[in-house]
């Protein structure tokens, strides 16, 4: 059984075809990228997936259960998060509370209102962990709209990490960061993915990237699935690269 | 019969100040993203400009119909306060946050509130001789100023000067590609400024035309700007902040539930505009023509 | 990078916030004995109103919601307790707050659900709008509400009846009494303020303050933390207004009329609503301000209204805002000396 899968799936934007009867399978454990040209559907896909849309026709399955109905916080609750290409954090929280906020409205408990938050050493431990894995240990006390840009896409991934999902998405994690960081940043959210058991699913454009971590590409174009294999087959699909000679963006 | 009619005017008299305010306000917002919490006071400064010229007209000697032309004097009057005061206290804070926006609105608001009293005075200035020297009308059996036609002709004509300057002139291109998106416009080349500075000036002069045509049959008082407020509010609410049909059929659907409201439960009168707008909102959360 | 030189690590300043509320607390119980009779009604009023703009700030600086209409709940406070006394012949201040503040709970939950379907101006306006609903009723229904006359009420009993004021001497006695009265109240309700807004409940308002879709991919409900904060709001406001009758012997439409939603706005914005101690600061501050402003000159609307332009012009973050971004700048260059 797929983790996930999504049988025709289709969303139309006027006259463009962002999902054109698309059939998406995602393996559990797997480090999938999502790849394709500006335009081509792949953060339409992913808004589907999420909830943040709703398409015109098709379904999607999670653990074999359909959830095409289900509202953004059941998809949350069933195992679905996802992290945002424009950063999108919590400006005037701090770095810890902004981890912090994500386990409080996992567990169900950002309905206490007579406790500190503070004072729950549960989350404050988990905080903590969630951070150290992403090397943001000693910046919790700083406000996040504090943080560097490189920083601040660790933080929008470690906060989508933190809800512990089965299946996580990330919308372009290494965009608007400088090549060195790039690497930092991957090495940080692959190996923390990793060994979290989490399935993985990366809007990526970077192809070095691409390449070098993931365990299956994806490519998309014009809505539709053009290629879909393990590194080496799409590296030696001839369709796949006159494309990527258009799209592979330099650093 | 002729109660009827009448009723019917009084409202189209009433649906036509309320338009110009709220027209005059939803400009404003639709251009500058400004809700100005002092549209009211400067509606009432209209009232009061065109009170007082008409008391020096009539003090001169000046034959009572040619003080009609006060009207417009006393509108382009607050359009030239309006002028004055975009640059100043304005547009120093176009970067801050909407709250301060709307803050500095209400600053303005107490500054224009104590000018009036400065200037004019607590007691009430009238202007009901211009009314006296128009004709009455016949309806029916009963007897009807013409001054509250001429009010009703005067608001159908600025409803179609400002549909006509928005929809119809260069001018109002600009206008519409500014208030919808401001930066693409000033990438453009156009002066996003100097736009502002005019559509303010209009959104001012309306609200300065409608003080100055109501005012021969309601005296200037304090605090007529803050109530007025409240109705624009309303008015807006209903038809759609932004929106120029919004105001006309806003205004018209306030003024003719008021009147209705005044007849049949004049306790409530005030309560049921302010419900009906919380209604219209929870079912058309822009109001009617929004565009908010 | 800015990120060092900035940041005040708060582990630093834990213990801070307390010392500081303490130190204050400590002050306003000594004020009495230093102050005459008036100054201390002044102050007293003063803590009334930091009471309701703490209460606003919840909905402003803590949800990111702009309301324009507390005078609404401010009113009813007062009105309930106006009433209570009229039908129910109620003189205890324990009676007036066990029982005005469901009112207004009940209240503030049916005008937040209308409202927080909207944001931004059409919240602001809205929220204006019912406050007028409710002020024109007072006016219109002028044999219930005494209209523009409005309602009187005395000298209310404290402490389930224990103390009272009747008599000669009472006067001075009921100032000093329920200026200690309030002062409690005001601790009181600071600290459960302080409470909320520091609970995985209060961090979640932020959170949908800073980012509406962030939030609701946390699996936050957006709308109803908004309708809670609404609630709550309403309800603080409220025991400002019941706290508030009784010392001004009155209440009239006035306190229903939309302008005065306004003075809370000024008021929390005075002392910094980004600050949980701005609303405390603008509240105290701002009730001087306007008394000597009116005793000072007919037009204290204009003076007011200036003092708000430039205020909003040179200190936006308020009173304590400007107050901490100085502690930080001192801060940091002695940091950057050692």
């Amino acid at each position: 059984m797929s983790l996930l899968r999504t049988v025709e799936l289709r969303k139309r934007f006027g006259a463009l075809n962002a999902c054109d009867g698309v059939n998406f399978a995602v393996e559990k454990g797997e480090f999938l990228s999502l790849v394709g040209s500006n335009g081509a559907g792949k953060t339409t896909l992913v808004n589907l997936i999420t909830a943040h849309l709703e398409p015109d026709s098709g379904r999607i399955l999670f653990e074999d259960r359909d959830i095409t109905g289900l509202s953004v916080s059941q998809r949350i609750k069933a195992g679905i998060a996802r992290s945002f290409q424009l950063v999108n954090l919590f400006d005037g929280l701090s770095v810890f509370d902004n981890v912090a906020l994500a386990i409080f409205a996992r567990d169900g408990k950002t309905a206490k209102i007579a406790t500190l938050a503070a004072n729950d050493d549960d989350v404050r431990r988990e905080t903590r962990e969630v951070l150290a894995e992403f090397g943001l240990a000693a910046k919790g006390e700083l406000s996040a709209g504090e943080l560097a840009q490189g920083e601040r896409k660790l933080l929008d991934v470690a906060v989508a990490y933190a809800l512990r999902p089965n299946l996580l998405f990330l919308d372009e994690p290494t965009s608007g960061v400088s090549s060195a960081e790039k690497a930092q940043i991957m090495d940080t959210v692959s190996s923390v993915v990793r060994s979290g058991a989490v399935t993985a699913v990366v809007i990526e454009h970077d192809m070095d990237v691409v390449f070098r971590y993931s365990d299956r590409i994806v490519m998309m174009h014009e809505g539709a699935f053009l290629a879909d294999g393990p590194p080496d087959a799409i590296r030696a699909n001839e369709a796949v690269a006159s494309i990527l000679l258009g799209i592979s963006s330099p650093a | 019969m002729s109660i009827l009619a009448i009723q019917v005017l009084n409202s189209l008299f009433y649906a036509s100040v309320l338009f110009l305010i709220a027209a005059g306000l939803s400009l404003i917002f639709g251009v500058m993203r400004i809700v100005n919490l002092a549209h009211g006071s400067l509606f009432a400064i209209g009232a009061y400009i065109a009170a007082w010229l008409v008391g020096r007209a009539i003090g001169l000697g000046v034959p009572v119909v040619w003080a009609l032309l006060v009207i417009p004097i006393a509108a382009v009057a607050v359009a030239l306060i309006g002028i004055v005061i975009e640059p100043l206290l304005l547009r120093p804070f176009y970067r801050r946050a909407e709250e301060y926006q709307l803050l500095v609105t209400f600053g303005l608001l107490l500054i224009l509130e104590d000018l009036m009293r400065l200037v004019w005075g607590g007691l009430p200035l009238t202007a009901d001789t211009v009314m006296d020297a128009l004709p009455v009308v016949h309806i029916g059996g009963l007897v009807y100023p013409g001054y509250n036609i001429l009010v009703i002709g005067i608001g159908i004509v600025a409803a179609v000067a400002l549909w006509f300057l928005i929809y119809e002139t260069k001018f109002g291109v600009l206008l519409r590609a500014t208030s919808q998106d401001r930066r693409m416009a000033a990438a453009l080349g156009l002066n996003v400024g100097l736009v502002y500075v005019a559509a303010f000036a209009i959104g001012c002069f309306m609200a300065g035309l409608g003080g100055a045509i109501v005012v021969p049959s309601h005296a200037a008082v304090l605090g007529m700007g803050v109530e007025a407020l409240v109705l624009a509010f309303v008015v807006v609410v209903v038809g759609g902040l932004g929106s120029l049909k919004g105001a006309l059929v806003g205004a018209l659907i306030v003024s003719f539930v008021r009147t209705a409201g005044i007849q049949f439960f004049p306790e409530v009168e005030l309560a049921v505009l302010y419900l009906i707008a919380a209604v219209v909102l929870i079912a058309r959360p822009t109001g009617l023509f929004g565009t908010a | 990078m800015k990120a060092a030189a900035i940041a005040l690590p708060r582990s630093q300043t834990g213990l801070w916030p307390y010392a500081a509320a303490a130190l204050g607390v400590a002050v306003l119980a000594a004020v009495p004995e230093f102050v005459g009779l008036y100054q201390t009604q002044l102050l007293t009023y003063g803590l009334i109103m930091a009471i309701a703009a703490l209460g606003f700030n919840l909905l402003l600086g803590y949800t990111g919601l702009l309301s324009f209409g507390h005078s609404a709940y401010f009113g009813l406070g007062a009105y309930t307790v106006a009433f209570l006394l009229q039908w129910l012949g109620i003189h205890s201040m324990e009676f007036y707050i066990l029982l005005g503040l469901p009112v207004a709970t009940i209240v503030s939950a049916l005008f937040g659900y209308i409202c927080v379907r909207h944001t931004r101006i059409f919240f602001g306006i809205l929220t204006l709008a019912l406050s007028q609903v409710l002020y024109s009723l007072a006016l219109k229904f002028f044999w219930v509400t005494g209209g523009t006359d409005g309602l009187r009420v005395p000298r209310p009993t404290l402490l389930a009846g224990m103390i009272d004021f009747a008599g000669s001497g009472g006067f001075p006695r009921f100032i000093r009494s329920y200026y200690y009265y309030v002062l409690g109240v005001f601790v009181l309700s600071a600290a459960i303020m302080w409470v909320i807004v520091h609970s995985p409940f209060g961090k979640a308002l932020q959170a949908i303050r800073d980012n509406e879709i962030r939030a609701r991919f946390l699996g936050l409900r957006i709308r109803r933390f908004r309708w809670a904060a609404f609630l709550l709001s309403g309800t603080f406001t409220a025991l400002a207004g019941i706290l508030w009758v009784p010392l001004n012997g009155l209440t009239t439409p006035d306190v229903l009329y939309w302008p005065f939603s306004g003075e809370i706005v000024f008021m929390t914005l005075l002392g910094g609503f980004r600050n949980f101690s701005g609303p405390i600061v603008g509240g105290i501050v701002f009730t001087f301000l306007k008394t000597y402003a009116v005793a000072s000159t007919e037009y204290w609307q204009l003076l007011l209204g200036s003092v708000l332009v430039v205020l909003i012009l040179l200190l936006p973050t308020g009173i304590v805002g400007a107050l901490s971004q100085l502690a930080k700048r001192v801060w940091a260059t002695r940091e950057g000396r050692t």
